[in-house]
C-alpha cells in the first residue's frame, strides 16, 4: 500500500522509538499533523511558542539521554525555534528538528511563510538536510538521528517541503543502520596516548581532574567516579558537568570558573597535572587564558578533535569517547605507581577552610542561597533542577549539591533566558517519577510564561522557584561592580502578580515574603504532587554572586564575599562579556 | 603564511556554503577558492588559499574535518605539491606597446588566444606568483579586464586525495 511522505516520516520517527514530539502546527506541516493524528505511539506536545518546543525537547533529551524531537512549520515556525536550536547546539545536545517548507516549486519565490531554513540554521546545527524527493525521507531521518546522537552530539534539522509530504510512494523498510563515508565517529583512543597520559598521571604531585558536560552526554559518570576514586585525586566540575561526580563526595572541590569555589580555582592554578575530561576550556572556566594553569601539564580527553587546543594548548590530546578513554585509563593506572599527594590535599583543605560559599544572613530578608539550600533539603537532593540564566542559575549550581548526572539542566553555552520552564516540562515528561524544580528569576521566567498553559494541558507538574529580586540581577551585579552603580535598564518595574498569573493558568501560586515561610512553602509545593506550583519568593535585591573571578583575571585572583564586596576590572576585562 | 588546503567533499547542494560559512563565522580568511566535481560526480574537490598563522591553520583543518559533508582535508603546503592558477587578461595594444607586450608574452610563455583590432586576450597558467609577476610587468593602464581562476593544487608522487574514496 502506498503511503504519503508525511506517513513515511511519522513511521520513521516511530521506528526510531520517538515517544514525544514537541511542536506547533502550521500550513506547511498540515499533512504531517494529519499523519500524527493517526499515530498512537507518539504523543505530540502542543507548546505555545516554537522556542518552547525546542527547549522542551532539549530538556527531555538532557533528562533522559534520548534524542528529543521538535516539529515546526515553515517561516516563523522555524525562526522562532532558532534560539532553542542554538541553545542545544552550544551545549552539544542531540535533537531532531523537523521544519515544514513551502512546496518545492515555490522555494526561492518569497512564498508565504517561506524562509531558507537550511541557510538560517546552518551555523547553529551539527548538520541539516533539505529533502528533495520522497524516496530520501527514510534515509535522511536515519542519517539525522545517527549524526545527532553520535560523536559530539548536536541538533540536526530536516527541512521538508509540503509537496513531499503529500506525494505517495510504496514505502521502503526503515534502515537498521547508515553508512556515511564523510562521517566517522572516534571511539577508542590510540593506546600510545593512553600510555603517555598514564605516565604523566603517575608523576603528578598536584593533580586535579577537571570534568565537564561531555561526561554526562557521554554517559561516563561511572567511569569518571571509578577513575577519580582509584587515584584519590581532587576533582572539579564545570557548570555543565555537575552531577557526573557526586558533589557531596570528599574528593569533590565543587564547580570551577567565574563563580566556582575558591578551592577549585586555586587548585587549578597550582596544579601540576590537569586531567580534562569532556570539557572545552570555555572562557567562563579558564578565566584569563594567559594565567590559566601556569604550572600544569594538561591531558585533554575529548571526542571532538576541534575542541583540542582550541582555547588552551594541551600537552596530551586524547581524541575518543570519554567513557572508553576513562575505562582504558582505569585499567592502565592499575599497573602504575602514583605519587603521595597528601601534601597537596592539605593545601586544598586550607583553601577549603576559606569557605568561599559562606554568606551573611540578614534578619527578615530571604537570601537566595538559603532558598536553594532549602530546596535541596526539601527535595533531599533528588530533584531534577532546571534553571534559566543569571544570578539564580549560579546560586542553583553553587548551593544545590548534585550527586547524580542528568539532574542539573541549564543553558551553559548560549546562556538562554527562558530555557528553564520549557526544559522543566520536557524533563518531567522524561522522568515523571522525579521531582522537577525550575529555578528562575522574574526576568527569565517572563520570556516563557506562556508554557504554563502547555504544562496544564499535558499535566507536567513542576515547581517553579522564582528568585524575585526585581532586578535583572546579573546585569545589576556587573553594573554595580564595573559601571559605578549606573543601573541602566536592569530594574524591572511593573512586574505581574505571579500568584494570580499561575492561578490564571490553572496552577497554584504562592508568594513568599518572610524567611520563616520559605521552608513550609517549599514543603507544601512538593506535597502537591500533581500540580504545578509557582513560588514567587522575594529575595534580597542587593545580593551578589560570590565568589567571582572578574573578567580578565586569573583563577588565583578571585573575589570573595565579605572580603571583596566591590570588584574592579581592567580595560581588557571590560572588553569581555 | 600562505596555505593551500585541499578538501574532498560530497557533491551536494549547500556543501560550498557550509565551507564558506565556516570561514566567515570563525573569522578565517579566504584568498581564493575553487570548487568543481571530480571524475566521480558524487565528489567535489575544493582548493582554498588562506593566509594564517600555524595555530589558525590547525583550527581551520579541524573545523573543516568536523563538517559532515567533508570527506578529507589536506594542507597541500605541508606536502610536496604542485599548484596552478589560470589567468585570462585582456590588454590594449598599439604600435608603441606591442613589442613590449609580445616580449612579456614570450618571457612568461603565455598563450595569445585572441587578437581583435587593438585587443589581445592572453592566457597564462602557472603558480600564483608567476601570474602576479606577469600582471605587474604589464602597463596597468593598458589592462582592460582580468579574470583569475584561483589556485588549484595536487600532491606529488603517491599521495592522493580522491583515490579509494
Amino acid at each position: 500500500m502506498k503511503l504519503n511522505g508525511a506517513q513515511i516520516l511519522v513511521n520513521s520517527l516511530k521506528s526510531e522509538g520517538v515517544k514525544y514530539i514537541f511542536g506547533y502546527p502550521g500550513g506547511a506541516v498540515l499533512h504531517i499533523y494529519d499523519a500524527l493524528n493517526a499515530c498512537d505511539e507518539i504523543e505530540h506536545i502542543l507548546v505555545r511558542h516554537e522556542q518552547g518546543a525546542a527547549h522542551a525537547a532539549d530538556g527531555y533529551t538532557r533528562a533522559s539521554g534520548k534524542c528529543g524531537v521538535t516539529l515546526v512549520t515553515s517561516g516563523p515556525g522555524i525562526t522562532n525555534a532558532i534560539t532553542g536550536i542554538a541553545t542545544a547546539y552550544m551545549d552539544s545536545i542531540p535533537m531532531i528538528i523537523i521544519s515544514g517548507q513551502v512546496p518545492s516549486a515555490l522555494i526561492g519565490n518569497d512564498a508565504f511563510q517561506e524562509v531558507d531554513a537550511v541557510g538560517i540554521t546552518r551555523s547553529c546545527v551539527k548538520h541539516n538536510f533539505l529533502i528533495k524527493n520522497i524516496n530520501q525521507i527514510v534515509n535522511t531521518i536515519k542519517k539525522a538521528f545517527h549524526i545527532a546522537t553520535t560523536g559530539r552530539p548536536g541538533p540536526v534539522l530536516i527541512d521538508i517541503p509540503k509537496d513531499i509530504t503529500i506525494a505517495t510512494v510504496e514505502p521502503k523498510p526503515y534502515p537498521n543502520s547508515v553508512k556515511m563515508r564523510s562521517y566517522q565517529v572516534p571511539s577508542r583512543a590510540d593506546s600510545a596516548k593512553i600510555n603517555a597520559a598514564a605516565d604523566l598521571i603517575s608523576l603528578a604531585k598536584c593533580p586535579i581532574v577537571y570534568s565537564g558536560g561531555g561526561c554526562i552526554i557521554g554517559n561516563a559518570d561511572q567511569e569518571l567516579r571509578a577513575f577519580t576514586r582509584q587515584l584519590g585525586f581532587p576533582i572539579t566540575q564545570t557548570l555543565m558537568g555537575l552531577g557526573a561526580y557526586p558533589a557531596t563526595d570528599k574528593q569533590s572541590l565543587g564547580m570551577l570558573g567565574m563563580h566556582g569555589t575558591y578551592e577549585a580555582n586555586m587548585a587549578m592554578h597550582d596544579a601540576d597535572c590537569v586531567i580534562a575530561a569532556g570539557v572545552r576550556f570555555d572562557d567562563r572556566v579558564t578565566a584569563n587564558v594567559d594565567k590559566f594553569c601556569p604550572n600544569a601539564k594538561i591531558i585533554h580527553i575529548d571526542i571532538d578533535p576541534s575542541s583540542i587546543s582550541k582555547n588552551v594548548a594541551v600537552d596530551i590530546a586524547i581524541v575518543g569517547d570519554v567513557k572508553l578513554v576513562l575505562s582504558d585509563l582505569i585499567v592502565k593506572m592499575k599497573t602504575k605507581f602514583i605519587q603521595d599527594i597528601s601534601l597537596w590535599w592539605s593545601q586544598i583543605d586550607q583553601w577549603r577552610s576559606v569557605n568561599s560559599l559562606a554568606y551573611k544572613t540578614k534578619l527578615g530578608v530571604i537570601k537566595p542561597q538559603t532558598v536553594i539550600e532549602t530546596l535541596y533539603e526539601v527535595t533531599k537532593g533528588n530533584a531534577i533542577v532546571t534553571s534559566d540564566v543569571g544570578q539564580h542559575q549560579m546560586w542553583a549550581a553553587q548551593y544545590y549539591q548534585f550527586d547524580e548526572p542528568r539532574r542539573w539542566i541549564n543553558s551553559g553555552g548560549l546562556g538562554t533566558m527562558g530555557f528553564g520552564l520549557p526544559a522543566a516540562m520536557g524533563a518531567k515528561l522524561a522522568k515523571p517519577e522525579l521531582n522537577v524544580a525550575c529555578v528562575t528569576g522574574e526576568g527569565s521566567i517572563q520570556m516563557m510564561t506562556q508554557e504554563l498553559s502547555t504544562m496544564l494541558q499535558y499535566a507536567t507538574p513542576v515547581k517553579i522557584v522564582n528568585l524575585n529580586n526585581g532586578y535583572l540581577g546579573m546585569v545589576r551585579q556587573w553594573q554595580e561592580f564595573f559601571y559605578e552603580k549606573r543601573y541602566s535598564m536592569s530594574y524591572m518595574d511593573a512586574l505581574p502578580n505571579f500568584v494570580k498569573l499561575a492561578e490564571s493558568y490553572g496552577h497554584i501560586g504562592i508568594k513568599v515574603e518572610k524567611e520563616q515561610d520559605l521552608k513550609p512553602a517549599l514543603i507544601e509545593a512538593f506535597k502537591q504532587k500533581d500540580r504545578t506550583v509557582f513560588l514567587d519568593i522575594l529575595i534580597d535585591p542587593t545580593e551578589n554572586v560570590f565568589p567571582m573571578i572578574p573578567a580578565g583575571a586569573g583563577h588565583h585572583e578571585m573575589l570573595l564575599a565579605g572580603r571583596d564586596e566591590m570588584a574592579s576590572m581592567n580595560d581588557d576585562g571590560l572588553n569581555l562579556v | 603564511m600562505r596555505y593551500i588546503i585541499s578538501i574532498l567533499l560530497e557533491n551536494e547542494a549547500g556543501a560550498l556554503s557550509r565551507v564558506a560559512g565556516l570561514f566567515s563565522a570563525r573569522g578565517f580568511n579566504i584568498e581564493s577558492l575553487t570548487v568543481v566535481a571530480t571524475n566521480d560526480s558524487t565528489l567535489s574537490r575544493m582548493t582554498i588559499v588562506t593566509i594564517a598563522d600555524d595555530g589558525i591553520i590547525e583550527k581551520i583543518v579541524k573545523q573543516l574535518n568536523k563538517l559532515i559533508d567533508v570527506i578529507k582535508v589536506t594542507d597541500l603546503t605541508a606536502t610536496e605539491y604542485i599548484e596552478r592558477e589560470l589567468l585570462l587578461v585582456k590588454v590594449n595594444v598599439n604600435q608603441q606597446t606591442q613589442i613590449d607586450i609580445d616580449k612579456q608574452i614570450d618571457a612568461f610563455s603565455c598563450k595569445l588566444i585572441d587578437v581583435s583590432e587593438d585587443i589581445y586576450t592572453i592566457e597564462l597558467a602557472g603558480k600564483s606568483k608567476k601570474i602576479n609577476d606577469f600582471l605587474a610587468n604589464l602597463d596597468a593602464s593598458k589592462i582592460l579586464d582580468v579574470s583569475r581562476t584561483g589556485v588549484t593544487g595536487i600532491c606529488m608522487k603517491n599521495r592522493n586525495l580522491t583515490k579509494g574514496v
